[in-house]
């Protein structure tokens, strides 16, 4: 059973229609990367699998079920979101932003427990940043705001995780450290639909690539076969040698 | 989180309280004020008239007030995401002011004028919401706060239309001296009224206060945490808007403290909402007591309240809004 579903969906807001006919299938287990230019319909596709947005024509499903028929917070403790790093507006500390992750396994008018707290402790040395736990959000590095959000995704104990861009805003030793954990969340069994601008990250982690252009998908499978040379150079509008020689999985290639 | 804050509130408030009974013209030390208070309201001497049926009326009527003005700014700086906006700047208190002044000029009941500022506080704010919100290519925040002194223009004009067909000998007065904003003219039966009215306003925003939080965060990050924005926002909205109007019913409108005081509170405890709805409550009502205390003991005349919170907030806000083109 797919853990989520989009099947011939048609996305936009306010009337205009940003991509369709758009069919993806997520397993658990399986991380499937989204690679495409800006602009080809990625969060507005996010949104609409997030149920944010209405689909305009086409089903998500989420599970067994349509995403409409899930009530927020069930969906919440099976679906979790991080969004690209933002800066944040009132200054939270790291470990109010991470325990957010756990409001849907509170009771409706509940706060924090001592077992939410330990939960998001554990989620923040997780990724390697359990001391920045009383620091304000508004006052770390974009890098650490990001791995923040992780954090605060895995504090959610989702099985299934929607990540936009995160390896985006970090140095290389974090995006190391982002794209390793991704890793060890699929072999916990989670199923990962994850954007990147960066395709080499998308053959390190991905089972599966998807090529999102102007809304729609242009191929779909396995990484390797997916995203080749020419495909990628055709998505992006730059030169395939230039491609190739860029990736060091095409590069000893002939 | 360390107990110094809530030391410092509880302190503040209770100096506010004691110093609000003892001032004025039959001045009074603060040991005289607790022994009075003590004794109990059958006590007999004209100290105890003083403080039992002229200044603790007045001073529970800013208690109430303040606090109203302020958790209801706190909410509605966190569900708009914005930390510039307040009952007044969001035109809600001119909306409720405007429902207030077109009861009394029919003449109704304290119920009713409560029941149309209430409605005119949802009309306010509901419309400020919906322009904004078809706004999208601007800054949000400001967006908002311009939406907000443009409804809250309107809604002011509607007032204004409202003292020039009332009664010039008995309705212009009652609404013009109203409308300054104050605790002068407060009863205890005003208090009896207004206060259930905010405490039903408040009890929602206590239950909701972890999930307020999320408000703060863009509406699907909120969503897929867990909370139905939509329901979540209109709850607090409703809240807010009714403890905003049962205070101008009974004070007119006072501007400024629900914009100052959740900053204030915010330095203080931070913006974890379960902390800043009570610490705003706190600050507040401390705050409105200690203004109210300075409007009638500072000159021979009694000062309008709103002039005085609006010589301290104006300022304040615009140190806050040249502060916002930072990254705050």
């Amino acid at each position: 059973m797919s853990r989520i579903q989009a099947l011939g969906l048609s996305i936009g807001y306010g009337g205009a229609v940003v991509g369709e006919e758009i069919d993806l299938a997520l397993a658990g287990g399986e991380v499937l990367c989204l690679l495409g230019p800006n602009g080809g319909g990625k969060t507005t596709l996010f949104r609409t699998l997030l149920g944010v947005l209405p689909p305009i024509a086409g089903e998500v499903r989420v599970g067994d079920q349509p995403l409409s028929r899930w009530p927020r917070r069930e969906l919440a403790r099976f679906l979790g979101y991080v969004p690209q790093a933002h800066a944040g507006l009132f200054a939270f500390t790291v470990e109010d932003v991470v325990l957010m992750g756990r409001t849907a396994r509170m009771g409706r008018f509940g706060s924090p427990s001592a077992h939410d707290r330990e939960v998001a402790r554990t989620a923040l040395e997780r990724l390697g940043i359990g001391a920045l736990a009383s620091r304000v959000y508004t006052r770390i590095s974009g890098g650490e705001r990001q791995l923040a959000l992780i954090a605060r995704a895995l504090a959610q104990e989702a099985e299934t995780l929607i990540l936009d861009e995160p390896t985006a805003s970090l140095d290389f030793g974090n995006q190391l450290r982002v794209l390793s954990e991704i890793a060890r969340l699929r072999r916990d069994g989670i199923g990962i639909l994850m954007s990147t601008h960066q395709p080499e990250h998308a053959f390190k982690v991905a089972d599966r690539i998807a090529l999102l252009k102007a809304g729609r998908i242009v191929a779909q499978g396995a990484a390797r076969d997916t995203a080749t040379p020419s495909r990628l150079a055709a998505l992006y509008g730059a030169r395939v040698e230039d491609v190739a020689s860029s990736l060091p999985t095409f590069s000893s290639r002939p | 989180m360390p107990r110094w804050p809530w030391l410092l509130l509880g302190g503040l408030l209770l100096l506010a309280i004691l110093t609000g009974l003892g001032a004025g013209p039959f001045p009074l030390s603060p040991a005289e004020v607790a022994r009075l208070l003590l004794a109990g309201p059958a006590a007999e001497g004209d100290a105890a008239f003083v403080v039992w049926s002229l200044r603790l009326p007045r001073v529970l009527a800013g208690l109430l007030v303040g606090a109203a003005l302020s958790g209801s700014g706190a909410a509605y700086q966190a569900m708009f995401r914005n930390p510039l906006v307040s009952p007044d700047i969001l035109g809600v208190s001119a909306g409720a002011g405007l429902g207030a002044a077109l009861a009394i000029l029919s003449g109704l009941a304290l119920l009713q004028v409560q029941g149309l500022a209430f409605a005119g506080g949802l009309a306010a704010v509901g419309l400020v919401y919906q322009v904004a919100g078809r706004v999208r290519r601007h800054d949000p925040v400001l967006v908002l706060v311009l939406a907000g002194v443009a409804v809250g223009t309107l809604f002011s004009a509607g007032i204004a239309l409202v003292k020039v067909l009332a009664d010039p000998t008995v309705q212009l007065p009652a609404i013009t001296f109203w409308l300054l904003g104050g605790l002068h003219a407060i009863t205890k039966g005003d208090l009896v009224r207004a206060a259930p009215l905010v405490a039903a306003g408040l009890i929602p925003m206590f239950l909701l206060s972890w999930r307020v939080n999320l408000l703060t965060l863009a509406d699907e990050e909120a969503a897929a945490l867990g909370v139905n924005v939509p329901r979540l926002r209109f709850v607090l909205i409703v809240s807010a808007t009714l403890m905003t109007a049962a205070s101008v019913a009974i004070a007119g409108i006072v501007g400024w403290v629900g914009l100052l005081v959740p900053h204030a509170a915010r330095l203080l405890v931070g913006p974890e909402f379960s902390r800043l709805l009570p610490a705003s409550l706190l600050l507040g009502a401390a705050f409105l007591v200690a203004a109210d205390t300075l409007a009638r003991s500072v000159a021979g005349i009694e000062l309008p309240l709103g002039v005085l919170t609006a010589i301290v907030g104006a300022p304040a806000f615009l140190w806050l809004l040249a502060r916002s083109g930072r990254s705050t």
